[in-house]
């Protein structure tokens, strides 16, 4: 099976998807003659051509409302952000316009729209443009939101997203873009959303999580595997719908569950994780669920100190050994 | 002299009691005996009494907040006495000086009480056996210079208000295997049951789970009897009915039974020979332990948390002794013949009066009776023996005029009056076990049936 770039899995995605369906079309800033900031559109303008491709000037809120309207009319537009900080801008097309439209029309105009871009820190971007939205996202009724972590899963649900009938949030990752993985060239992939997957089995703890940061949860999991210590890595891959069947059933196989994210610590997605699971799994538990989490704070510029705020792989094996009551 | 309140391990595994409320203001006059604060306990709210009279000159543990067995929570004294030594060291552990004995004691306390029968007693005496620490009586003088301490007990597992810590899986867990989470000592974080706990002690079976031992004050739940948990109904009554009336709330019934066939076949039995003779309380006693037989419900005990019903029947029979009464047992007396009861009531009876009865001989039983009748008392009301929850107090055999089919005619008649435990008999359910009574007592072939 061909190993590729995340960044290529996406690629792929979009040519597969605007080959299948000529409604489907690319708008965001450098995606046509620059092939994307981070090269996610290489190849396509020449392919699809400018009508398909469309370069827009630096104006977030603008090009987010053009998308809805052409999605009004039957268009399916993929909205490409630069990163999801400058999306704030846009933010109320996409809450106010994307996600209600449907509601507020009585269900005349569904909006077939996705809007994806590069979600979270990278290294060194400082505290405007390292942050991960993913709580203000999925906050919204009327948006679904993917957050893939691997190639694979980036492609499929990237494909999914464009099929859907429904505005998608696709939460990416600038620290994502050149991880690889396995892809297969010989078969369609397509990942429904709302679905989790077990990246990994072990009997002793559960960590959930999405994103950039299942990468976190399998290097932990390997290094507590070292020290004979098994967890579940569940990968939510879809943060609204929630899979809440993946999340019960780990919680009552391992009984202990970690709950690791990106983004800050008050009213995060690993808070509405920990809801359903005391909900749902109560007399499951045999520890407190443990958060691993952004330090509360912006994020620091310099080096070390953006180190210390950021979850990792020290901070979620302390949390795993935590709901195992070692040490 | 003053005399320190110290929080009274009130049940036998109290750890740590916290103060529900206080029922004496600082400043009151109280007496040795008297209640001072209401104390929730590992297992039900139970009363702190005085053990001096005095003056409440200090609380020193705020309302609903706990203290370990031991510790100094409030001062008596007299009104113009300086406590100022006293209240300074309040707080500290408890000294090796007796305050809080080791478990052992209030094990072996506890037993001493709980066994159930010999004499039934006030409420207070018996709770005055099985809390631990006696209050210290102490002089006002400056305490002596420091000396060494013993080390400050571990902090109990239990560190909330006495509740036992545990995860959600852990009680879980234990609810499925029929394990007492109280008897299992938690590994995680302030003393909090989990899973390996529970795993542990289900590895250890039965025999050596702690909860026999933790649960002195009864014995555990044998094949003969089974323990039910308090429903919240049950509870609640529990709960209402003693705020209402002193520590066992009880109520009465009384039934009036008609004797003629008793005596008749008392008459009857005596004429066949002097070895077949039988009192009329021999008859009665066997008519209650097969009435008892019949309905287990009554046949009981309160536990504070639980009720224990008894499939064996063993009564407890009130005697008068010279400087008071104690109450022998005939086991199993359901399971008996006449002849048998008359023949051990009898010689249990004289034993007690010559003061020779061991104590597995008056401890154990699950029902009492007691009997008046012989001094012509008409009718009265006995005393619960706890942790009973019933007892049948006999009157006289009299001959009075009573209307049969229309008719005024004399019949010899008895009143019996049962004591009723309300927290475990209701009014419907002692009616019901009477009926029986009744019917055994007024056809007593079906005793022999």
């Amino acid at each position: 099976m061909p190993v590729i770039t995340y960044r290529d899995a996406l690629n792929q995605a979009l040519r597969e998807e605007m080959q299948r369906d000529d409604r489907v079309f690319l708008m965001g800033e450098e995606v046509a003659v620059y092939q994307g900031a981070y090269k996610v559109s290489k190849g396509l303008l020449q392919e699809f051509g400018e009508m398909r491709v469309v370069d827009t000037p630096i104006t977030e809120l603008g090009f987010a409302g053009v998308g809805v309207g052409a999605a009004m009319v039957g268009l399916r537009p993929v909205i490409e952000f630069m990163t999801w900080n400058f999306a704030l801008l846009a933010i109320d097309q996409v809450v106010n316009s994307a996600a209600k439209m449907l509601y507020m029309s009585g269900g005349q105009f569904n909006i077939p729209m996705v809007f994806r871009g590069p979600n979270g820190a990278a290294l060194q971007l400082a505290a405007q443009h390292s942050q991960a939205w993913e709580s203000w996202l999925a906050h919204i009724p009327g948006l679904k939101v993917v957050a893939p972590g691997t190639p694979y899963d980036a492609k499929g649900l990237l494909k999914s997203a464009i099929r859907d009938d429904n505005p998608v949030v696709m939460l990416e990752g600038e620290m994502l873009y050149n991880t690889k993985g396995e892809v297969p060239d010989d078969e369609e992939v397509l990942i429904p959303i709302g679905k989790a997957e077990l990246k990994r089995e072990g009997d002793h703890a559960s960590i959930i999580t999405h994103g950039k940061m299942i990468l976190v949860a399998l290097q932990a999991a390997d290094q507590l595997a070292k020290q004979g210590i098994n967890v579940d890595v569940v990968d939510l891959r879809t943060i609204r719908p929630m899979d809440l069947d993946a999340i019960m059933s780990t919680v009552r196989k391992t009984n202990r569950a970690v709950v690791l994210e990106e983004g800050w610590e008050v009213c995060g997605v690993g808070a509405q994780v920990v809801d359903y699971i005391q909900r749902d799994c109560f007399d499951d538990l045999d520890a407190p669920v443990v958060r691993v989490h952004q330090a509360d704070v912006p994020m620091p510029y310099a080096k070390n100190l953006e180190r210390a705020a950021k979850p990792d792989v020290a901070k979620t094996i302390a949390a795993v050994k935590k709901v195992m009551y070692i040490e | 002299m003053a005399t320190k309140v110290v929080m009274e391990a009130l049940s036998p595994t109290m750890e740590e009691g916290r103060l529900v409320k206080w029922l004496k203001n600082e400043g009151d006059q109280v007496k040795n005996g008297e209640t001072l604060a209401e104390v929730e306990t590992d297992k039900a709210i139970m009363e702190l009494v005085a053990r001096a009279d005095g003056v409440l000159r200090k609380r020193l543990l705020p309302e609903n907040e706990a203290a370990p067995v031991g510790q100094l929570i409030a001062v008596i004294a007299s009104p113009d006495e300086n406590i100022d030594a006293l209240v300074s060291g309040a707080g500290a552990a408890p000294s090796s000086g007796g305050a809080a004995p080791p478990p052992a004691e209030v094990v072996a306390k506890g037993n001493e009480t709980a066994g159930a029968s010999s004499v039934p007693r006030t409420a207070a005496q018996a709770q005055g056996e099985a809390s631990t620490p006696p209050q210290e009586k102490v002089t006002s003088a400056p305490p002596a210079a420091p000396g060494p301490r013993a080390p400050a007990p571990a902090q109990p597992a239990s560190g909330n208000g006495g509740r036992t810590r545990s995860s959600p899986l852990a009680r879980r867990m234990a609810s499925d295997s029929g394990l007492d989470l109280q008897a299992v000592q938690g590994s995680g974080p302030g003393g909090r049951i989990i899973k390996r706990d529970v795993e542990a002690a289900v590895a250890a079976g039965p025999a050596a789970r702690p909860a026999a031992q933790a649960a002195p004050a009864f014995q555990a739940a044998g094949p003969d009897s089974r323990d039910v948990p308090l429903t919240q109904i049950r509870k609640t009554i529990a709960r209402r009915l003693s705020e209402s009336i002193g520590p066992i709330p009880t109520f009465y019934l009384t039934a009036e039974f008609d004797m003629e066939r008793v005596a008749e076949m008392r008459t009857a039995m005596a004429a066949i020979g002097d070895e077949y003779k039988v009192s009329f309380n021999d008859i009665v006693l066997k008519a209650v332990a097969t009435a008892l037989a019949q309905h287990p419900e009554v046949n009981a005990h309160w536990l504070g948390d639980k009720i224990r019903y008894f499939s064996r029947v063993h009564l407890g029979m009130a005697v008068a002794i010279e400087d008071g009464l104690i109450t022998p047992v005939v086991f199993d007396a359901d399971r008996k013949r006449m002849s048998e009861i008359s023949r051990e009531a009898k010689e249990l009876a004289k034993r007690a009066r010559e003061r020779k009865l061991k104590p597995e001989e008056y401890t154990g039983s699950t029902f009492s009776v007691s009997n008046l009748g012989m001094f012509g008392i008409d009718q009265f009301t006995a005393i619960i023996n706890p942790p009973e929850v019933g007892i049948l107090a006999i009157g006289a055999l009299e001959e009075k005029p009573i209307v049969v089919d229309g008719q005024v005619t004399t019949r010899k008649r008895m009143r019996v009056t049962m004591s009723c435990d309300h927290r475990v008999v209701d009014g419907a359910l002692g009616a019901r076990f009477l009926q029986t009574l009744r019917r055994l007592i007024e056809n007593p072939l079906m005793l022999v049936y």
